[in-house]
């Protein structure tokens, strides 16, 4: 099983930027993708130099993934999608078909990100033909269908062909809009947003009018309220053949959160901690099946 | 410039053909559709019925088969591409890659349109849904401002139908995932947004709260009037402040665009809600086909009467209506 870091999905700072990719370059990640693929409009790091800092990166021995916009509006969105997509060397993940066809243009392999609608292994392979390499599951979807898809893709003859990535850490992706919650909090209109959405490292937590965190509101994304953890279920994606899985970046404790993914699945399995999951705002329903919300209940 | 109606049953089929749909969308009675409700849709017989009753006026039928399967499922919108194909229908709306794949190689004459929940909303995207499988129009999501739309229909290798008039949704269809979130349901996996079995309305001395699987999505006051819990559009809470943290109960009403969106070239005009009523339809339909006639015949000329916007705003969720995202200030 192999770790890896998804992309920043909140607006940081430059040198915060810099700092967190710094420090995980001695993390015992095997992966990391970066770039912007929220909003076109943040610039800490313009496309040309999210290459620039990808190719430092892959210096280390790591595996650097560019990762495009996912929402791509604008004709200066696809500019930024197409620089990415021609950097001429690093593996791109798509995060839009736009972008996998500027791949497929190339003939260059790709990785399927999470937003990519791969819901059956009928898709899953026609995508392969054209040069998918790896995929991140939909992260709505659950174990039974990941297992269904990766027996079909047997039968298929691609499964040895394609990586499997699951989102197994982290605030759930879960909607893009054309409209900005942020700004909208702030009551500032998207064109003039001034950037309010920098003054939330992990987004604006969203509760319901009981005080349940329900979303989070990040820009024009919107994300679980709660932060979803597959810990204890890393065993079982192995037995069914995830290859990787993939930590998304929170401002706080992360590097913790690398080390103890890396603890249990890489030394001592049986010591993951439950009991704290358990009384963490965790889920982890999408995977067994239910409402993505729903908490971790039994141990599995 | 064309208008495409929504079917739920056969008797909304009636309405929006008798009041001049240039096409009606209907869907099969299962999860293959994006308005999988309970005692919508129609069967093999109805829909053959539907059909003789449309292409008798002269107006087109597409079927819409465009949630996206999971492999426990295929075979069942394999075999709705197949029923679709042999009912004579004049296009499938389709947003799942796998499920155009089976139905460009297998009926290679059947039109094809990307649905909206195949979420391209950028002229690459386009050309991969054209290149793969000859998609010949696609409908685009509800994310694109005017001058988004313009640019697009220049560029474009396949005729583009937008929304006009109906539910709004906030988030780029497709790649919503916030009913699955709170209820397991998806209109992406199961053809439903915030369904009503997860709905509890519960009525407390601090007024009536509405409920999906648990979470309170709103609570009205006795004088407030009471909105389906669409997810999207609750009253939350941020930092304190208690509002409709992502959008309002309101409908998209893009009628007084109609001049820009013929100009732009845009083919078709399509209205949502299968899941309303033969009223809504006849009404909306109406209104529609007046507006598109006097747009086409006059469009330097055209505004939106009185008459129309009030009767659309009186079919609308809360009764209001907005230009959604093509207007810049609603962003």
């Amino acid at each position: 099983m192999k770790l890896s870091l998804g992309p920043i999905l909140y607006f940081w700072a430059r040198h915060t930027i810099e700092d967190f990719y710094q420090q995980c370059l001695n993390s015992p990640l095997d992966i990391i993708y970066l770039g912007e693929t929220v909003c076109a409009k943040r610039r800490s790091l313009k496309p040309s130099e999210w290459i620039e800092l990808a190719r430092a990166l892959s210096e280390s021995g790591k595996q650097i993934v560019l990762s495009t916009l996912t929402l791509v509006e604008a004709g200066s969105d696809l500019s930024s999608v197409k620089q990415l997509c021609k950097n001429g060397e690093l593996l791109v993940e798509a995060n839009d078909f736009g972008a996998a066809q500027l791949m497929i243009e190339q003939q260059l392999p790709f990785v399927a990100g999470p937003s990519l609608n791969i819901y059956n292994a009928n898709t899953l392979k026609l995508l392969h033909q054209k040069g998918l390499i790896r995929w991140v599951m939909p992260v709505e979807l659950n174990a039974n269908t990941l297992a269904d898809i990766l027996s079909d893709a047997q039968a298929f003859g691609i499964a040895d062909h394609i990586e499997t990535e699951v989102f197994s850490y982290g605030r759930l992706p879960l909607a893009y809009s054309a409209r900005c919650f942020t700004a909208r909090y702030r009551n500032i209109p998207k064109d003039n947003c001034q950037f309010v959405c920098q003054n939330y490292p992990e987004g604006l937590p969203m509760h319901s009018q009981e005080g349940e965190a329900f979303f989070t509101i990040n820009g024009i994304q919107t994300q679980s309220g709660r932060v979803q953890n597959l810990l204890p279920h890393w065993l079982q994606m192995q037995q069914l053949g995830v290859d990787i899985m993939r930590l998304s970046p929170q401002s706080n404790q992360m590097q913790e959160v690398i080390q103890e993914f890396n603890n249990h699945i890489r030394k001592d399995s049986q010591s993951i901690d439950n009991q704290a999951i358990l009384d963490g705002e965790n889920c982890d329903g999408y995977w067994r099946g239910s409402a993505g919300m729903d908490k971790l209940k039994t141990l599995p | 410039m064309k208008l495409v109606c929504p079917a739920g049953n056969f008797p909304m089929l009636k309405a929006a053909v008798d009041h001049g749909a240039d096409a009606v969308y209907i869907g099969f009675k299962d999860d293959t559709n994006a308005r999988h409700f309970a005692g919508l849709n129609f069967n093999d017989g109805t829909s053959q019925k539907a059909i003789r009753y449309a292409h008798g006026k002269g107006c087109r039928v597409y079927v819409a088969i465009n949630t996206y399967p999971q492999p426990a499922g295929w075979a069942r919108w394999q075999k709705a591409v197949d029923v679709a194909a042999r009912l004579g229908i004049d296009a499938l709306i389709v947003a799942d890659s796998g499920v155009l794949a089976y139905a460009a190689e297998t009926y290679p004459d059947l039109p094809l349109h990307l649905s909206v929940q195949g979420s391209a909303t950028n002229i690459e995207a386009l050309k991969f849904y054209h290149h793969q499988f000859g998609i010949k129009r696609a409908v685009i999501p509800r994310v694109l401002s005017m001058a988004q739309v313009k640019q697009l229909a220049e560029q474009s290798p396949v005729e583009l139908e937008v929304f006009g008039f109906g539910s709004l949704c906030v988030m780029v269809e497709g790649r919503c995932l916030l009913s699955s979130y709170a209820t397991g349901e998806s209109p992406n996996t199961c053809g439903a947004c915030s369904p009503a079995k997860a709905v509890r309305w519960v009525e407390t001395p601090n007024g009536t709260e509405a409920r999906l699987n648990g979470v309170l999505i709103d609570r009205f006051g006795s004088g407030e009037k009471a909105g389906y819990p669409v997810v999207c559009k609750g009253r939350y809470q941020v930092a304190g402040d208690t509002y409709h943290a992502l959008e309002e109960p309101t409908s998209l009403n893009t009628l007084e665009l109609l001049p820009q969106l013929q100009k732009a070239g845009i083919k078709a005009i399509k209205i949502e809600g299968r899941q309303r009523s033969v009223a809504y339809v006849s009404k909306v339909v109406k209104v529609w086909r007046e507006a598109i006639d006097q747009c086409l015949n006059s469009p330097e000329t055209f505004t939106p009467r009185a008459e129309w916007m009030a009767a659309l705003a009186s079919v609308s969720e809360g009764t209001q209506t907005t230009l959604g995202a093509y207007n810049r200030p609603w962003q």
